[in-house]
């Protein structure tokens, strides 16, 4: 067994681990809120990626829930709600950017429109 | 050994793509790029025989969400100096510091001695074909998870999706 399958789990781990902190950097380097947004869609994927790893690897024989495949419902709600939080992020942003004429999270430090 | 090819070529385009989308000081060559990185990263959920996931990644990822992102940076219309220079700040180095830490917890959990060693069901060949046999991961089978098990959170679902279109068509327009 070669080394890839025998730790093919762990291999699935550490690329969500790195794509998260990717993600994370995203967030905490870039001023652009658009860019921000898209961090963020990045992490979630990289959350997408570990339910599956864990659904297909599972550390339990027989899954408490009954079928693994849980984790693959938890990945479509985890889809469905990155969606509804893509679409109300950017129209905050459209909003903001009407009376501010600017993305840079930096400004928007006030609550206000 | 097809497998960890094919996973080597996926991860290292994600991460390369990943990394494009917050090194490019341009929106519009990120959300390219971030298009690219759900590519390949449905094609990693397809070598963990998530074949429907892999589907809804592209279809409502790579297609819905992302033309949304392209539609807004193409509205915005930002000019080269409306995009800010990149300063670098001690914050910036603090953030950056923290993010780097917590990859390394995430990876010493995975790689490390915390991790149960062989507790996780890899490699075994009758486990790997009880799974391909019964549909894994297919539409049938993830379908009857949300269908019967998960059916109030898929409708609640629902609701949070009109919600949200409510929300930001209340949100972007000045005036209703």
């Amino acid at each position: 067994m070669d080394f890839f399958h025998a730790h093919q789990a762990q291999h699935y781990l550490v690329l969500a681990a790195m794509l998260f902190a990717l993600g994370a950097a995203g967030v905490v380097l870039r001023r652009n809120a658009i860019i921000v947004l898209m961090s963020i869609e990045l992490m979630l994927n990289a959350v997408n990626l570990t339910f599956l790893a864990f659904s297909r690897f599972p550390l339990v024989p027989n899954s408490p829930m009954g079928s693994f495949l849980t984790g693959h419902a938890a990945v479509f709600f985890v889809i469905a709600t990155a969606a509804a939080e893509a679409s109300v992020g950017l129209a905050i942003i459209i909003a903001v950017f009407r009376s501010r004429t600017s993305v840079n999270v930096d400004e928007f430090d006030t609550l206000k429109l | 050994m097809a497998e960890a090819i094919l996973f080597y070529l996926f991860a290292i385009g994600a991460l390369v793509a990943g990394a494009q989308v917050i090194f490019r000081r341009n929106p519009i060559y990120g959300a390219l790029s971030l298009v690219g990185a759900l590519f390949f990263l449905s094609g990693i959920y397809v070598l963990l025989a998530a074949h429907l996931i892999a589907i809804l990644q592209i279809i409502v990822y790579a297609g819905a969400v992302m033309v949304l992102f392209v539609f807004v940076i193409m509205l915005l219309n930002l000019k080269e100096e409306e995009l800010g220079e990149q300063r670098i700040t001690a914050w910036k180095g603090v953030g950056l510091a923290a993010v780097v830490a917590s990859f390394g917890v995430i990876a010493w959990r995975a790689l490390g001695p915390a991790f149960p060693q062989g507790a996780l069901m890899q490699g075994d060949r009758r486990v790997d074909n009880a799974l391909l046999v019964s549909g894994f991961g297919g539409v049938k089978t993830v379908g009857r998870i949300l269908y019967l098990a998960s059916i109030l959170p898929f409708e609640v679902t629902s609701l949070l999706l009109l919600v949200a279109v409510v929300a930001a068509v209340v949100v972007a327009k000045g005036r209703i």
